[in-house]
C-alpha cells in the first residue's frame, strides 16, 4: 500500500530532528511562575483566586470567561503574589497570575502514580465534563478548547478520529518522544476520544520519518487490544500536521472554505491533547504541564523537557546553560510557523511546543526582488491559493478582492514564503490581508445577526422600530 | 483603381453616417439626466481624489453634496473653508466655517527616550509589524517607525525622521485628509484643530500603561499622574486609562500643563516664545496661595 499524503501543495524542508534521541526530562518549576489567563483560543479566563491565596498544584486559578474559553489551573503550589498585566512573548500586556513557589503539594484527588489506567468510564457526558474541568485545549498549536471540539453541533456526525502525530515542523520532537515514552497513555486517550464521539474508528497518523514511533504505537495498540484504532504511516510533507491537510491525507476529504472538520465527519486531535485527555479523565490531572523541545544547531544541548505551564523562557534557558553566544533569534515553536520571542521573560503557555535557537546566518533574509510570476508559491500553497496575487491585493488593502480570492483560507503555513525565489515576504504581507478579509466577514456576520435579532424583537409595531432608530 | 477609391470612400461615408445616426438615437434614448451642478461643484474641488471627505473621490463628493439637503455632513478637508464656501454658493446652501485641522503625531519615543529591546528584521511595514508583535521597544503603544503613514500621505506632508525614528508633519503641506490616521495601526496620529496662528497644545503620547511601566519603557511617556488635569483651570484635560488628553475646544493655550508635566509629554507648538517653566510655575503657585487664603477667609466667616 502506498503511503498517503495530502493532494496539493506542500514543501519538503529538511527535518532537522536533532533532539529525537533525547529522553523527556522533567524540569523543576521556577521559583516564581507567571500563569497567563489567555492560553487558549477564545475569551480569556477570569481569575478566581486573590492575591495572598495559598494554592496547590492542580487548583483552579481562573474559570472560563465565555463559551469558547477554558479553565486555567495552578501548575505549582505556593502563594499568589500578584494578578495583573505582564508582557507576553510578543510584548503585549496580558493578565498573568504570579505565584511564588513553595514546596510541591498536589490536590488530593490527582493520581500522581505511574499506573496505566485502561478501564474507560462509561458515561460520555462525565468524560467531557472532566476534560472541560481540566482545562484541556488543543496542543497542536491553535489551543482550541477540547471539550467544545468533542461536543459537535447537532446534526453533524463524526465518522473518524484522527490523532495527529505528524509533527511535520522541522526541529520539533516533543510529540515523537511522547509517542515513544507515553504511547500507552496516548492510545488510551485516543480510545477515550473515540468512545466519546460514538465509538468511531480512530487513526493515529505518523509521518514516515518516525519509523520507531510507528512501530511502537502499532505494538501498543495491539497489546491494549483496541480494534478501532489503526496506525497510519504518512509520506513526509509539510504542512501535513495542519488539520485540513491531515484530513485530506487520511480520509481523502476536503473541508469547505470556512467549514469545520466535523462537516466532513472528522475530528482531529493532537498527540499531546490525547495524552492530556488521558491524564484528565483517568488521573484527574488538569493540563498543567507539556513537553517542549529545546533545540537549535547552535545550542549545545538537544533536549525534550516536561515543563510546567507558566515557566519563564529565561529560566528554561538558564537552567540549560544559558543562551548560546551566536544565537540571534529564539523562536517559540518550529521554524516554519513559530513566533520569534520578543520578550524572554515571558512564560510558557499550554500550547508552547518548542524553543528554537537560530543564528544570524540561519535567519538572515535575502533582499527582496520583484515578483517574476513563476508561480512557485501557488504550487506550494496547500490551500490552493495564489499567494502572488494575495500579496499584491494585501499591499493595496483591497478587502473585497482579498475575500473573493479566499485570503481568509490562508493557514499561515509559510510554504509560499519558503518557496519564493524572489525572497518576497509573502506570508507577512498576506497575513494583514487575511485580517482584512476576516474582519469584513465577521462584520457582515455581526450585522446579519443584529438585523435578525432586531427583526425578531419587533414582530408587530413599526413605531417601536422607528423610535429605536 | 479610381473606382475602388470612390467606392471605398462612399461606403465608409455611408457607414459612418448610419452609425452616427444610431449612436445619436441611442444617446438620446438612454440619456442620463444629471444635475449640471455636479459638474460645477467638481470643478471647484481640489481634484486630489484623496478620499479625505469619506467619498471615493471628488466626483463622488460632488454627487453626494448635490443630493444632500445641507452641507453639515459633507466637508472637504483639503479645500477647507474656501472651497466649501464656493460649493455652498453653487448649491445655495449655508456652510459653517470649520476650524482648519492638521495631523498631529502623538508619540515622542525617540531613539534616546525609548531604548530598543529587540531587533525587528521583518518586512518594513507598520501593519505587518503590528500584526506580529508589540514592537521593538518596551512600549506596546508607540510608533513602530516603519513609515506606513508617510507612504499613505498623497501630499508629501509626512516624512520619517531618521534621527528620531518618528514621522514629522509638514504643516504647510498637510491637508488633514486623514489618510495617515487610517494607515497607522497604533492609532497614534490624530487630527486636531490647527489653533490660532498654528499654536496648539497636545499630549504627545498614547501609552495606557501604568506610570512606572510607561516610564520604564519611554522617558517621555505620559504616566497618567494627572498633574496637568489638576492644574488646568479650563477643565480641558481628561485623564483616562493612565493617559491625558487635551480637548482643543476648551484649551486656552495658557501652557500651564506643559510647564508642570514631569516627563515632558505635553507639547506646545508654534508659540512665539519658548516656554519659561519657572515663571509659569510661579504663577500657578501664586494662584494656589491666593485661593487657599480666600478659602481660609471664607471658612472664618
Amino acid at each position: 500500500m502506498s503511503k498517503h499524503t495530502f493532494a496539493i501543495g506542500g514543501v519538503h524542508p529538511h527535518d532537522n530532528k536533532l533532539a529525537r534521541d533525547s529522553r523527556i526530562e522533567i524540569l523543576p518549576p521556577a521559583p516564581t511562575m507567571y500563569i497567563s489567563v489567555a492560553q487558549h483560543l477564545g475569551a480569556p479566563a477570569q481569575p478566581v483566586v486573590a492575591v495572598g491565596d495559598k494554592v496547590k498544584v492542580g487548583q483552579v486559578l481562573a474559570g472560563p470567561g465565555g463559551f469558547v474559553s477554558a479553565y486555567v489551573h495552578s501548575p505549582v503550589s505556593g502563594t499568589v503574589k500578584s494578578i495583573g498585566p505582564r508582557p507576553d512573548l510578543a510584548g503585549r500586556p496580558v493578565p498573568h497570575i504570579e505565584i511564588a513557589v513553595e514546596g510541591d503539594e498536589w490536590m488530593e484527588d490527582i493520581d500522581t502514580s505511574d499506573n496505566l489506567v485502561t478501564d474507560l468510564p462509561a458515561d460520555n457526558a462525565a468524560i467531557i465534563e472532566k476534560i472541560h474541568k481540566a482545562g484541556v485545549v488543543g496542543l497542536g498549536g491553535a489551543t482550541f478548547p477540547t471539550h467544545i471540539k468533542l461536543s459537535p453541533p447537532p446534526g453533524s456526525k463524526c465518522e473518524r478520529i484522527i490523532i495527529n502525530g505528524c509533527e511535520c515542523e522541522p526541529y520539533l520532537t516533543s510529540d515523537y518522544r511522547v509517542l515513544l515514552e507515553k504511547g500507552e497513555q496516548v492510545a488510551v486517550g485516543a480510545a477515550l476520544i473515540a468512545q466519546v464521539m460514538g465509538n468511531v474508528p480512530c487513526t493515529i497518523a505518523i509521518e514516515e520519518n518516525k519509523p520507531e514511533a510507528i512501530a511502537h504505537m502499532r505494538e501498543v495498540v495491539a497489546k491494549l487490544g483496541y480494534k478501532n484504532i489503526e496506525v497510519m504511516e504518512l509520506k513526509m510533507r509539510y504542512p501535513q500536521g495542519s488539520e485540513k491537510q491531515l484530513i485530506d491525507a487520511v480520509m481523502h476529504r476536503q473541508v469547505r472554505s470556512g467549514g469545520l472538520p466535523i462537516s466532513v465527519g472528522a475530528v482531529v486531535q493532537n498527540v499531546g491533547t490525547a495524552l492530556a485527555v488521558y491524564e484528565a479523565v483517568q488521573k484527574n490531572k488538569p493540563l498543567i504541564d507539556n513537553t517542549i523541545t529545546v533545540t537549535g544547531k547552535c545550542f549545545p544541548k538537544q533536549v525534550n523537557l516536561q515543563v510546567r505551564v507558566g515557566t519563564p523562557f529565561s529560566y528554561i534557558i538558564d537552567s540549560l546553560g544559558g543562551m548560546p553566544e551566536d544565537a540571534v533569534k529564539v523562536i517559540s515553536g518550529g521554524p516554519m510557523m513559530g513566533k520569534a520571542i520578543a520578550n524572554l521573560d515571558a512564560s510558557t503557555l499550554k500550547g508552547t511546543s518548542a524553543l528554537l535557537f537560530l543564528t544570524e546566518k540561519e535567519t538572515r533574509r535575502a533582499p527582496e526582488s520583484a515578483c517574476i510570476r513563476c508561480g512557485k508559491c501557488a504550487d506550494a500553497c496547500p490551500m490552493g491559493l495564489e499567494p502572488f496575487l494575495l500579496q499584491k491585493l494585501s499591499r493595496i488593502a483591497d478587502t473585497e478582492a482579498l475575500e473573493a480570492n479566499a485570503a481568509q483560507d490562508c493557514i499561515e503555513c509559510g510554504c509560499c514564503l519558503y518557496s519564493c525565489p524572489a525572497h518576497i515576504p509573502l506570508l507577512d504581507i498576506i497575513r494583514t490581508g487575511k485580517g482584512l478579509a476576516l474582519g469584513a466577514i465577521r462584520a457582515r456576520a455581526a450585522a446579519a445577526k443584529a438585523a435578525a435579532e432586531a427583526a425578531k424583537s419587533s414582530v408587530i409595531p413599526s413605531e417601536a422600530k422607528e423610535s429605536k432608530k | 483603381m479610381t473606382h475602388t477609391v470612390i467606392w471605398t470612400i462612399a461606403i465608409i461615408t455611408v457607414l459612418g453616417l448610419v452609425l452616427a445616426l444610431v449612436l445619436y438615437l441611442v444617446a438620446k434614448k438612454f440619456k442620463v439626466e444629471e444635475d449640471p451642478r455636479i459638474d460645477e461643484v467638481e470643478k471647484v474641488m481640489p481634484g486630489a481624489n484623496c478620499g479625505g471627505c469619506g467619498f471615493a473621490g471628488c466626483r463622488a463628493f460632488a454627487e453626494a453634496a448635490v443630493k444632500a439637503p445641507n452641507l453639515d455632513n459633507n466637508f472637504c478637508p483639503v479645500g477647507g473653508n474656501d472651497v466649501m464656501a464656493q460649493v455652498a454658493a453653487i448649491l445655495g446652501y449655508e456652510v459653517k466655517a470649520k476650524a482648519p485641522q492638521v495631523a498631529v503625531v502623538r508619540c515622542n519615543g525617540t531613539c534616546e527616550a525609548r531604548p530598543r529591546v529587540n531587533e525587528y528584521d521583518g518586512f518594513a511595514s507598520c501593519a505587518v509589524k503590528a500584526a506580529l508583535y508589540a514592537g521593538d521597544t518596551g512600549c506596546a503603544f508607540g510608533c513602530l517607525g516603519c513609515g506606513d503613514c508617510a507612504a499613505a500621505c498623497q501630499f508629501g506632508a509626512l516624512s520619517m525622521d531618521s534621527a528620531t525614528g518618528l514621522p514629522v508633519v509638514d504643516e504647510t503641506k498637510c491637508t488633514a485628509c486623514g489618510a495617515c490616521v487610517k494607515a497607522c495601526p497604533k492609532k497614534i496620529i490624530e487630527l486636531r484643530p490647527k489653533g490660532p496662528r498654528g499654536m496648539r497644545e497636545f499630549v504627545s503620547c498614547v501609552n495606557k500603561d501604568k506610570g512606572p511601566v510607561a516610564k520604564k519603557a519611554c522617558q517621555s511617556a505620559c504616566i497618567g499622574c494627572g498633574l496637568c488635569a489638576k492644574t488646568c483651570t479650563h477643565e480641558a484635560i481628561t485623564v483616562e486609562g493612565n493617559l491625558a488628553w487635551i480637548d482643543p475646544a476648551k484649551c486656552k493655550l495658557c501652557r500651564e500643563c506643559e510647564a508642570v508635566c514631569p516627563t515632558g509629554a505635553i507639547h506646545g507648538v508654534n508659540f512665539p516664545k519658548p516656554l519659561d517653566k519657572d515663571a509659569v510655575k510661579a504663577r500657578i503657585a501664586e494662584r494656589k496661595k491666593k485661593a487657599a487664603e480666600a478659602a481660609k477667609e471664607a471658612a472664618h466667616e
